[in-house]
């Protein structure tokens, strides 16, 4: 029970400071041209690795399983200019009917 | 383009919103599970919200961890969100309290979603998404935790393809350059060779660092 707690405390107390630190001390002002540069790249960098380890990390394990062919749907329809809504719902449906079938 | 507000963001993040619920129900089965109880799930999604860091600390502790493996698990994988604080921080205007609690609307989603491109934030859109996603995350929790077995688990309905899915569409339409396409590519590589042999969290933050080629010029 107090574990229990002790975990819950600690990991919130962790990650609201970590969420904090760039808004609350660099809040407003314009980061030096150099470091904006870099940061501009963290979006595409960050989002790349997000898809990479969505799709085919299973743990510490890398899987090729039914979300490769529902992201693979989700890619057809972003090339289609789909809306948002639709690609996300177009790959979840693929991804559960290859489950149910295959 | 007009402004992007409030409104834009709620209605953006709506159908990640259904996964959202979904994921929260089962973070929350699981952490009653493991012997949580049914309220430190529901505080825990409150105070932390940020699901793959819940879900790793809760399994670790389940799997018999100590304190500090579950504590540590949970903040590698949240590290991220230094660099990711410190890219939308120019565009949080307000307060000190207003740009606290901004902060803590900030996840992977909500981020993606307010990106405008070129290193730029909507502040507006970060607030809309962030809201609609604490609410579904806060709610699925409490069912889940409230409710308990009985439900499905959410990868017999695919949704774990959503996030996948999301952050691709999210992706494609700021990867508008060469440099983009390459620091994309780069983070992806890094992360799924790390995954293998790194602790969890530690592949994204690690590719963070393909940012590094904004260095070149």
């Amino acid at each position: 029970m107090s574990q229990t707690w002790l975990v819950v405390g600690l990991v919130g107390a962790g990650t609201i400071a970590i969420k904090a630190i760039g808004p609350v001390l660099l809040g407003g002002r314009p980061l030096p041209e150099r470091l904006s540069s870099v940061i501009e790249l963290l979006a595409p960098a960050l989002l790349g690795a997000l898809v990479a380890v969505q799709t085919f990390g299973n743990g510490q394990a890398l899987a090729v399983d039914e979300r490769v062919l529902g992201v693979a749907v989700a890619a057809i329809a972003i090339w289609r200019k789909a809306p948002l809504l639709l690609v996300v719902i177009l790959a979840t449906v693929a991804t559960a009917l290859a489950r149910a079938l295959l | 383009m007009a402004e992007r507000t409030f409104r834009d963001g709620a209605r953006a993040v709506g159908p990640l919103a259904v996964a959202v619920v979904g994921f929260g129900i089962s973070f929350g089965v699981l952490a009653r599970a493991v012997g949580f109880g049914w309220l430190a799930p529901i505080v825990m999604s409150a105070t932390t919200f940020a699901g793959s860091a819940q879900f790793a600390s809760v399994s670790v502790l389940g799997d018999g961890g100590t304190v500090a493996a579950a504590v540590a698990a949970a903040l590698l994988l949240n590290a991220r969100y230094a660099p990711i604080g410190i890219s939308v921080a120019p565009y949080l205007t307000g307060s000190l309290w207003s740009r606290f609690v901004h902060a803590q609307l900030v996840v992977d989603e909500s981020w993606a979603i307010a990106a405008e491109g070129e290193g730029r934030f909507s502040r507006s859109v970060l607030l809309g998404a962030g809201v609609v996603l604490y609410a579904s995350w806060v709610a699925g929790t409490t069912v889940g935790a409230l409710a308990g077995q009985g439900i499905g688990d959410p990868a017999t309905f695919g949704l774990d393809a959503a996030f996948a899915a999301l952050f691709l569409g999210l992706l494609v339409p700021i990867a508008r350059d060469r440099r983009h396409v390459a620091a994309a590519l780069l983070g992806a590589t890094i992360a799924l060779a790390l995954t293998p042999f790194a602790p969890a969290g530690v592949p994204i933050i690690a590719a963070s660092a393909a940012c590094l080629l904004g260095l070149r010029r």
